[in-house]
């Protein structure tokens, strides 16, 4: 692996679209940068990624990094990817996702994809909030917390992303922050070389709304939050009660829905043969012949 | 009096190449002939969630496609199964789905991403009754607007609609052309009837099918511009993923190389070149057989499996002694208009069976500038027109 850092501008657009679009101090710029680190350890060919991406301050990323790029509609990036990567198998398909992306609209899509284990890495950055949209509540908004359409407070419960992951069948399943840079690196490398699917949460901030709202403060003071109140797997449960957990869940040896259809093509083929071998004995050697008689007949 | 005009058929397209030896013929399903016609088309990717009455070209398409070493999935819905064909298409992939109302009402979010960032695909729409859930197995021509308006936003698209099993046939293929060619997604319109039907059909053989192609050449200057403006057909080619081009694509209205833009020139120039593309095809898209327009006074208008009922009306009257005429619309949207106008101003009245409650007349009537009688034969009740009902509004007979 190398550890060298990335030169940026290899991976980027640098001359077309920026500044970005997002708050000085977001999230999601530390994501990319964790995602173009991870391809550059990789040594993979930009000819060879594809970034995907859904609607929301997430789905603007694609924009920036120099590879096959597709922004999608609000939810269905998983869906748009699943049909990439089965197409082009030798593509390493990444797919960006927001919290309100992927959980909300894209639950279904998010649910099935990692049913079905597809050759991908989904990347969810949980700002906790629909941030481009203007600060409103998401399915991983906690419970009593204030977003701009829950002003007395958020009465639902938030979901676990990883959990969700993990019991819906995912081959990988992560999660980090976007202060615990390394560690986010770390965890996307692994899941770019797996097989079959790796759900990577990013624990990210939304100081814009989901801080002033809840009155966290600042992105200085999200991040600070991002230290104190997350906790790695490693340690004994009762210092991570109470907090949010970093550290791989789940890491399983599948092969991943690519091969499965593999074997399932090889199958189909086998049959088809047996089949034509078995007509062959039935209505003698030279089927074609017959059946024209039969169309002539006709 | 005296019409001078021909028909537009689809052999006319020359995508097959018929070898009478050759001819395989069966005695086969709409659904399956759809399936198997995608195969000899060269779909590589099928999407698709079941639905009534459609289900079968999933099923014989899950059955056909991993023998070819082709891929057929079986998405959990339909807004996934578009995006899966997209993403796939823009992989390389001859991409296909198919579905019913219901399902075509939840497509049209990313049917409409398609037309917006100009990726091929063919979109099977087995009509049932509707709205909602509607009549699953009653047939029903009532997408027809939906087909043209379904997807919000200005935009054209292309339809196609088969009114025989081999038309089927040979209009899937042509789905398969026109998408590539136009960098559109098209829909093919079928109906219960034509889905589950079965009739005599003449297959080719794949070798003596040929359709448009993308090439995935780069240009030579090296700047690729996939929403060029500057293609004078208003089709700047396309370049799949993975072949050494990294562009941009979006939902977004975009500019020439596929970034968000918010230049007004930018917007509009993009908006006039989608339409401009298939305006230019026009000659190539519109299909449509004429029937007896020489001397007719009366002229039935129609499409899909209504169309097979104003034929025979048509001919019942002409042994009657009535003079009328039938036009078959193959190419839905765009509508032939040219063709219509004249057709309409060279006689004195029109006949419009369409199983709804009147879409197509809409459209007829906005070409009628000479205020001739346009008499709908409408039919809404989960069973097919029968040729008695066009023979009543044609009268006499």
């Amino acid at each position: 692996m190398k550890r060298t850092a990335p030169m940026f501008q290899d991976y980027l657009r640098p001359d077309k679209r920026f500044p970005s679009v997002w708050c000085p101090g977001c999230g999601n710029g530390v994501v990319l940068g964790c995602i173009l680190r991870a391809i550059h350890a990789l040594d993979i060919p930009r000819d060879k990624v594809a970034l995907i991406s859904g609607i929301g301050c997430s789905g603007r990323m694609p924009v920036y990094a120099d590879f096959n790029t597709l922004h999608t509609t609000h939810g269905r990036a998983l869906a748009f990817a699943t049909g990439l990567k089965l197409a082009r198998p030798d593509l390493y398909v990444i797919v960006v996702m927001g919290d309100g992306d992927a959980m909300a609209i894209g639950g279904n899509h998010f649910i099935h994809t990692c049913r079905r284990n597809v050759n991908l890495t989904a990347i969810v950055v949980n700002n906790r909030i629909y941030g481009m949209t203007g600060g409103q509540c998401s399915p991983t908004t906690p419970s009593d917390l204030i977003a701009s359409t829950a002003t007395y407070g958020n009465i639902d419960q938030p979901i676990d992303i990883c959990h969700l992951a993990a019991l819906a069948g995912a081959a990988f399943v992560g999660r980090s922050t976007v202060y615990h840079v390394r560690e986010l690196e770390k965890i996307i490398t692994k899941g770019l070389d797996k097989k079959g699917l790796a759900v990577i949460e990013a624990v990210s901030n939304c100081h814009t709304y989901y801080g002033r709202l809840n009155k966290i403060g600042r992105a200085t003071d999200m991040f600070k939050w991002m230290k104190e109140e997350t906790a790695p797997i490693t340690v004994v449960p009762e210092k991570r009660k109470g907090k949010i957990t970093r550290g791989i869940f789940m890491d399983k040896d599948t092969v991943g829905f690519i091969q499965h259809y593999e074997q399932l093509v090889e199958k189909a083929i086998k049959n088809m043969e047996m089949l034509r071998q078995w007509k062959k004995k039935r209505l003698g050697p030279d089927i074609n012949a017959k059946k024209a008689q039969v169309a002539n007949n006709t | 009096m005296g019409l001078k005009l021909k028909s537009k058929p689809i052999s006319e397209l020359e995508y097959i190449k018929w070898d009478p030896e050759k001819v395989v013929y069966a005695f086969s399903q709409g659904n399956e002939t759809c399936a198997e016609s995608a195969v000899l088309a060269g779909c590589d990717f099928f999407g698709g969630y079941p639905i009534t009455p459609s289900s079968e070209i999933a099923e014989v398409l899950s059955r056909r496609m991993p023998q070819e070493g082709r891929v057929f999935v079986q998405m959990e819905d339909e807004i996934a199964s578009m995006a899966s064909i997209i993403g796939a298409s823009l992989g390389g992939a001859r991409t296909m789905t198919a579905t019913s109302g219901p399902g075509f009402s939840l497509m049209q979010e990313n049917l409409g991403y398609a037309i917006t960032t100009e990726i091929p695909c063919v979109i099977v729409n087995v009509q049932r009754l509707g709205p909602s859930t509607g009549g699953p197995t009653s047939p029903s021509q009532s997408d027809y607007m939906q087909v043209k308006w379904g997807t919000h936003g200005d935009h054209p698209i292309i339809a196609l609609s088969p009114s025989t099993i081999q038309e089927v046939m040979e209009l899937t293929i042509v789905s398969f052309d026109f998408a590539e060619r136009y960098r559109t997604p098209v829909i093919l319109l079928m109906d219960e009837v034509t889905g589950h039907m079965r009739e005599k059909v003449g297959y080719p053989r794949q070798e003596d099918i040929s359709i448009f192609t993308r090439s995935n050449e780069l240009p030579e200057s090296g700047d690729y511009k996939p929403y060029d403006l500057s293609v004078k057909s208003g089709v700047p080619p396309l370049i799949s993923f993975g072949e050494g081009v990294r562009y941009h694509v979006t939902g977004l209205i975009h500019d020439e190389y596929g970034f968000p833009t918010r230049n007004r020139k930018e917007i509009r120039d993009w908006y006039d070149r989608i339409y401009r593309k298939i305006d230019n095809g026009l000659d190539r898209i519109l299909r449509y057989d004429l029937y007896n327009l020489e001397d007719a006074d009366t002229v039935i208008i129609s499409f899909g499996i209504s169309a097979r009922t104003g034929l025979e009306a048509m001919i019942q009257a002409r042994k009657k002694g009535r003079k009328v005429g039938m036009v078959k619309l193959l190419t839905l949207v765009p509508l032939p208009e040219e063709m219509l106008k004249e057709v309409i101003a060279n006689v004195d009245r029109v006949i419009i069976p369409e199983m709804n409650r009147g879409q197509l007349i809409l459209d007829i009537e906005r070409l009628n500038k000479k205020g001739i009688d346009i008499i709908p034969v409408n039919r809404y009740d989960g069973e097919i027109i029968s040729p008695g009902d066009v023979l009543d509004a044609i009268g006499g007979c």
